[in-house]
């Protein structure tokens, strides 16, 4: 039976159909829905890990032990794990272990658009690309059996269209694949010198040995059609190039891309004449082809950053002109993204971003909306859990200049804490730097879309466990000034940033208050009584008009123009009370059930 | 056949993806290849939603190219105008225009405007425009929330799509307590376009 499913959503049928039985993930945008899909197959023990390396660490233990495993992220979480994935190369697996690295041309959601095929090559595993979803099922299969085979890990490279984009899969059933028995073995496991050198020998012999599977594999292939013109292409790059030459060129598909299939290419170059690589972001396949001596245009015609789209292609081959219509342009005016309303980073945000003398270095969650307008208080993101380390970095720096005013906040969600942002905090502790660490603990991983984390107090599978407590770890790392407070309450957060700037050691403030977006547990419930059930109004009579309430950044408030008042979308508002505590006269009220 | 390109375009929140599911779902049952992309990553956060479907034969890109929308299903007056370079220029492009405005943050706090001609901009590129207020009408049906059915249902004809059995897909694809609810929604679309 053919379903219309997602590319993701074909790796999780495909895990399962590959009789994987472990599967740990970090969420991130475009590769989260893999392990939530995952997570439906009851043969699959699923896991959020607190980030990508103890992600990938636990697949190689899973691996080790016998079992099927698959770890998968988005592109930067490649970074995070990269160093467990490299010596992993080296030491092989026991049963097959896939790596799912989800990259972003055109970064509709990522701090960068970096191609992860190169890490394919820097540690010489095999990598497959799909297309579209079947392939994303049937690669990932196949990814499974080269791992057993060649003693390796798989890594599975998909991009944001591969991953979201529907497209038709014929489902098949489970194989039964038993547990391998775990026997030790030091010389392969142990990656110190004396094992790692032969370790690397055979792993450059695999990349040549699997040169042969790469030039006779049905993944890489020719299509002749009009010899002019041959496109040499993988991933989505084929499908775009497929829609605007049709038959009139030659395809070189490529869907195994390393080692890449050297006498292939050489057959496709002497049956075409002239030859375009096809393909986003760096000149991977490029460089490769050129190094065989091949003429070709790749990346001196084509633009290496952002989505390879059709229109994209036709300009570049056709000269085809895609004008800007300016008057639309013009009329056009931004939808940017908000914190939602009744999101309990406004509160924070909103009074931060009043302080005078301070940096903030942010980092990456709903939070990083904190950069832009009204806010303004967020001014730096690298990449997860940078915040607390780079403002360490910064308060050590200004301390040294005499006289200094300068005190740096550092924000970070609870789960970017978890992820690395504890080890930051661990720096802070050591080093003693006079920083203001802020945890934004919403109790969940809200940017990705509600996934738990070990502070929720709930696993990917709904069980419930207790919550891994950040004051406590705080505490544990010997911080001696440590509060908890309440953002929606101004008043708490004013005097916790008073508070926290007039001391001379580190401090951590910790707003704890849910995502308006979580679905609650019992305990959330308990504990937040009452939260996001009232709704506020605004008393026409009283509003002065001020905007005041505007400057909160909430999108439920809308102001009259006509009126010269304020007035508040019942439909959105869920009873945060920030705008009524920073309206001046009071005008702001609660409905009254 | 040649492959039929469609932009649903709206804001996060109006119901694009349940309509995607239903014409991707419909398409399906006609035995046509159907591809869909959607990118909603800011959605739950006001932002824009836009979903490409393609349908045909064989369909090789999950994208719509800029300059061959078919037909643009217009949630919302402004969402339409952002992807307009998508509708097909050659007089032929179809747009179905909620005449609902959403405004951005940046209207609610005066920092923009809302452009007043958006409706205007539209009519003037579009071979032809199927302009309703499907909120209202489905404010009228008593659940604001059809209005995502009712655009659907004003666009079947412009897609040629009449011969598909809708009132079974959404039978199959709705909880059962709202299907006579879509079901009129989605016949209401289609007396209108």
């Amino acid at each position: 039976m053919k379903q219309l499913i997602t590319g993701n959503e074909a790796v999780a049928r495909g895990a399962w159909e590959a009789g994987a039985r472990f599967a740990s993930a970090y969420p991130g945008t475009p590769s989260t829905e893999i392990l939530e899909n995952i997570a439906t197959y009851q043969e699959i023990h699923s896991e959020w890990a607190p980030n990508e390396k103890t992600a990938l660490e636990s697949v190689i233990g899973a691996s080790l032990a016998g079992a099927r495993a698959i770890a998968s992220m988005k592109h930067v979480g490649l970074n995070v794990a990269a160093d467990p994935f490299f010596t992993f190369a080296y030491m092989g697996v026991n049963a097959g272990a896939v790596v799912v690295t989800a990259d972003e041309p055109g970064q509709f959601s990522s701090q960068n658009e970096q191609d992860n095929r190169n890490y394919a090559k820097a540690a010489m595993t095999p990598m497959f690309e799909p297309s579209d979803s079947q392939e994303c099922k049937d690669m990932l299969i196949e990814a499974f059996e080269i791992s057993e085979k060649h003693d390796i890990p798989v890594l599975f490279r998909m991009t944001t269209r591969v991953c979201h984009s529907k497209s038709l899969v014929e489902l098949g059933e489970r194989q039964d694949v038993p547990l391998k028995p775990y026997v030790k073995n030091i010389k392969k496991y142990v990656a110190v010198p004396a094992n790692a050198r032969p370790m690397k020998v055979k792993v450059q012999e695999n990349q040549t040995i699997m040169k042969g599977y790469s030039n006779n594999c049905q993944w890489n292939r020719i299509e002749m059609n009009e010899p002019s013109v041959g496109i040499i292409c993988s991933g989505d790059c084929y499908l775009y190039a497929r829609e605007v030459f049709g038959g009139d060129a030659s395809y070189l598909k490529l869907g195994f891309t390393n080692p890449l299939p050297d006498d292939l290419i050489r057959e496709f170059a002497s049956k075409v004449e002239k030859i375009y690589i096809i393909e986003e972001n760096d000149p991977y396949i490029e460089e490769h082809v050129r190094a065989l001596s091949i003429a070709c245009d790749g990346k001196n015609l084509f633009p290496r950053n952002g989505e390879m789209k059709p229109e994209v292609i036709r300009s570049v081959i056709y000269g085809e002109e895609y004008p800007v219509d300016e008057e639309v342009r013009e009329a056009v005016i931004p939808r940017p993204p908000t914190l939602c309303a009744g999101c309990p980073h406004r509160g924070f945000f909103y009074e931060l971003g009043r302080r005078k003398n301070v940096m903030v270095s942010g980092d990456i969650g709903c939070y990083t909306l904190a950069s832009g307008a009204p806010y303004h208080a967020m001014e730096t993101t690298v990449c997860m859990g940078a915040s607390i380390s780079l403002g360490h970095g910064a308060q050590q720096v200004f301390d040294t200049i005499e006289g200094n005013k300068m005190r740096v906040v550092s924000a970070l969600g609870d789960s970017t804490f978890f992820h690395t942002g504890i080890n930051s905090l661990l720096d802070v502790a050591y080093n003693k730097s006079n920083l203001i660490t802020v945890v934004l603990d919403n109790r969940i991983t809200a940017m990705t879309g509600q996934q738990d984390n070990p502070g929720s107090g709930r696993t990917i599978q709904g069980e419930v466990i207790e919550a891994v407590s950040i004051e406590a770890i705080a505490r544990a790392f010997g911080f001696r000034n440590v509060r908890v407070i309440d953002p929606n309450q101004l008043t708490e957060v004013k005097e916790a940033l008073d508070w926290a700037l007039a001391l001379q050691e580190p401090s951590v403030i910790i707003t704890r208050w849910p995502c308006a977006l979580k679905k609650q547990t019992a305990l959330d419930k308990e504990e937040f009584k009452g939260s996001f059930t009232s709704v506020y109004w605004v008393n026409e009579e009283v509003c002065i008009g001020c905007k005041k309430c505007t400057r909160t950044g909430c999108p439920a408030i809308v102001f009259q123009f006509a009126k010269k008042k304020s007035s508040i979308d019942p439909e959105k508002c869920v009873g945060c009370s920030v705008c009524a505590q920073v309206c001046p006269k009071q005008a702001i009220q609660k409905v009254e059930a | 056949m040649t492959t039929k390109n469609i932009l649903l375009t709206g804001v996060g929140g109006q119901g694009t993806i349940l309509a995607s599911k239903l014409l991707t779902e419909g398409l399906l049952s006609q035995g046509y290849d159907v591809k869909m992309s959607e990118v909603h990553g800011m959605s739950q956060r006001e932002g824009p939603v836009l979903t490409h479907v393609r349908f045909g034969e064989t369909v090789f890109s999950p994208i719509v190219e800029a300059k061959k929308a078919d037909v643009i299903i217009g949630f919302e007056e402004l969402e339409v105008l952002r992807n307009l370079e998508y509708l097909r220029e050659d007089g032929k492009g179809v747009v179905i225009l909620n005449k609902v405005r959403v405004n951005p943050i940046g209207v609610q706090n005066g920092s923009d405007k809302y452009p007043e001609n958006a409706a205007e901009l539209i009519s003037a590129r579009a071979g032809k425009v199927i302009a309703m207020d499907a909120s209202e009408e489905a404010r009228k049906l008593g659940n604001i929330r059809v209005m995502n059915i009712i655009l659907l249902g004003a666009s079947v004809r412009q897609l040629g799509l009449e011969e598909i059995d809708w009132n079974r897909v959404i039978a199959e694809n709705v909880k059962p307590r709202y299907v006579e609810l879509n079901q009129q929604a989605f016949e209401l679309g289609k007396s209108l376009s």
